[in-house]
């Protein structure tokens, strides 16, 4: 049976590797390469890499350190930040990356799903959506690191990911990024309802049972953290983690079906 | 020597990496002359098939591989794509494949009112390999490998078929013909279980 994937999500800027509460109060938290060291040792089942640099300077992807990180990574990686383009997407793959993130880019130019869908294939192209709950009640997707509104709804906008060929959707909670109060899993039962891709969820998980909580509502679907498996205690400080084999189980059993 | 072929897709360096602590003899091949050393040869392979398929020919390295591999006899491992490429044909191209493995790449099939069965078929999957199949001994069955794939190779003989996984359906994760073999999942991104299965492939 497909399991449900447990999966650290890793944020990098200037090459070095941080974390965020609610997309700001950004604090270093070490290599991005020695990071995957030690999620190799700790057999993880996938990693997400988001350059959050690329993304909001509009500048070219660091080739070269995502070259490094493929090379390192005995699990499956997908890279997001500043793919604007097939060209890049395609070098991007070349290097040895399983999967594409795009978001700012996909808001902009929906096109550019297909696009690159057509070239890679539509296994390896992932949309991920930075979504804030409004003040009223209702989802938006935003774009450059949540300081911009596209005023999208963040189910209708997956479904319309989904016909233009996105293998993958990442629902990013920004109001849960960091908080460790668990997911927003309205938002996530909204967009599985919305698609029939596999989703990741991401932004909130401060425990096992939220993740096992997560997997119970919502199915076989990828279970990211951050927060999770970089901080210890309440200090947050700095120790990489992750689940052993039997809180995986637990985790991962919670799935019925 | 291994040889891992590098016509600009696929995990090249994770290959190399695995080979590397295994203290495994291999290298990154890219031209045509570099693959008379070759005694094994690795095919790897992600994304669409017709894209594959155009870059192998491109890269010059299809002729000199068919002459190694069908003419020659040494022995090749596709993966994911690689794998599919064995096949004469796929439901998502129009391309031509190798045709080394009689069948046909076609679209998994799903059940459209199930929430459970969505494509790509994604994640940690268990296989359950064919009996005393040196390629595919020695690993944590529980763990499984890593799929990440909508499409799926029907081989027209089943005595090609190695191993199977279950997604919505049965479906075939290994072939093999001879000394021509090819794997659905990535083993250089399934830990242990894919070291093992890159050493039993150098080994056997």
């Amino acid at each position: 049976m497909l399991r449900a994937r447990i999966i650290p999500s890793l944020l990098v800027r200037q090459s070095g590797l941080v974390k965020t509460r609610k997309f700001a109060d950004e604090k270093y938290v070490g290599d991005p390469i020695n990071a995957v060291r030690i999620f190799n040792e700790k057999e993880v089942d996938e990693l997400i890499v988001s350059d959050i640099d690329a993304t909001t300077e509009g500048c070219e992807p660091n080739y070269e350190m995502i070259a490094r990180l493929a090379a390192e990574c005995r699990m499956p990686l997908c890279y997001g930040g500043g793919i604007t383009s097939v060209e890049q997407a395609k070098r991007i793959m070349g290097l040895g990356v399983e999967k594409v993130a795009l978001s700012a880019a996909a808001v902009r130019r929906p096109g550019l799903v297909s696009q690159i869908a057509e070239q890679v294939g539509t296994q390896s192209v992932v949309v991920v959506l930075d979504v804030k709950k409004k003040f009223l009640g209702g989802y938006r997707i935003h774009i450059r690191n949540g300081t911009v509104d596209t005023k999208l709804d963040p189910a209708i906008f997956a479904r319309e990911m989904e016909q233009r060929g996105a293998g993958e959707i990442v629902v990013n909670s920004i109001d849960h990024d960091g908080m460790m109060q668990g997911y927003d899993l309205v938002l996530a039962s909204q967009v599985r309802d919305a698609v029939g891709l596999p989703m990741t969820i991401l932004g909130g998980a401060g425990s096992y049972d939220h993740m096992r909580e997560a997997a119970i509502r919502l199915g076989t679907i990828g279970l990211g953290a951050g927060s999770l498996f970089i901080f210890k205690g309440k200090y947050r400080a700095v120790l990489i983690n992750y689940p052993g084999a039997e809180e995986r189980a637990m985790i991962q059993r919670a799935v019925a079906r | 020597m291994i040889a891992i072929l590098d016509y600009g897709l696929g995990n090249i360096k994770a290959f190399a990496n695995i080979y590397n602590s295994l203290n495994i003899a291999h290298m990154i091949v890219d031209r045509p002359q570099e693959l008379t050393h070759a005694t094994k040869i690795i095919l790897p392979g992600v994304g669409a098939f017709d894209h594959a398929m155009q870059r192998l020919k491109a890269s010059g390295l299809a002729e000199p591989l068919h002459e190694h591999v069908v003419d020659g006899g040494v022995p090749v491992l596709g993966i994911c794509v690689g794998m599919q490429m064995l096949a004469d044909g796929s439901e998502e191209g129009s391309e031509t494949g190798l045709g080394w493995i009689p069948g046909v790449v076609r679209k998994i099939k799903i059940d459209a009112n199930s929430r459970s069965r969505l494509l790509p078929h994604m994640g940690w999957n268990m296989i359950f390999p064919r009996e005393s199949e040196p390629l595919l001994t020695g690993f944590d069955m529980e763990q499984g490998f890593y799929f990440l794939h909508s499409y799926q190779f029907c081989p027209h003989d089943e005595a090609h078929a190695i191993a199977h996984a279950n997604y919505a359906s049965e479906f075939v994760c290994a072939v093999r013909r001879d000394h021509i073999a090819g794997v659905q999942f990535h083993p250089e991104k399934s830990h242990h279980n894919g070291v093992r299965l890159l050493r039993n492939f150098a080994e056997s």
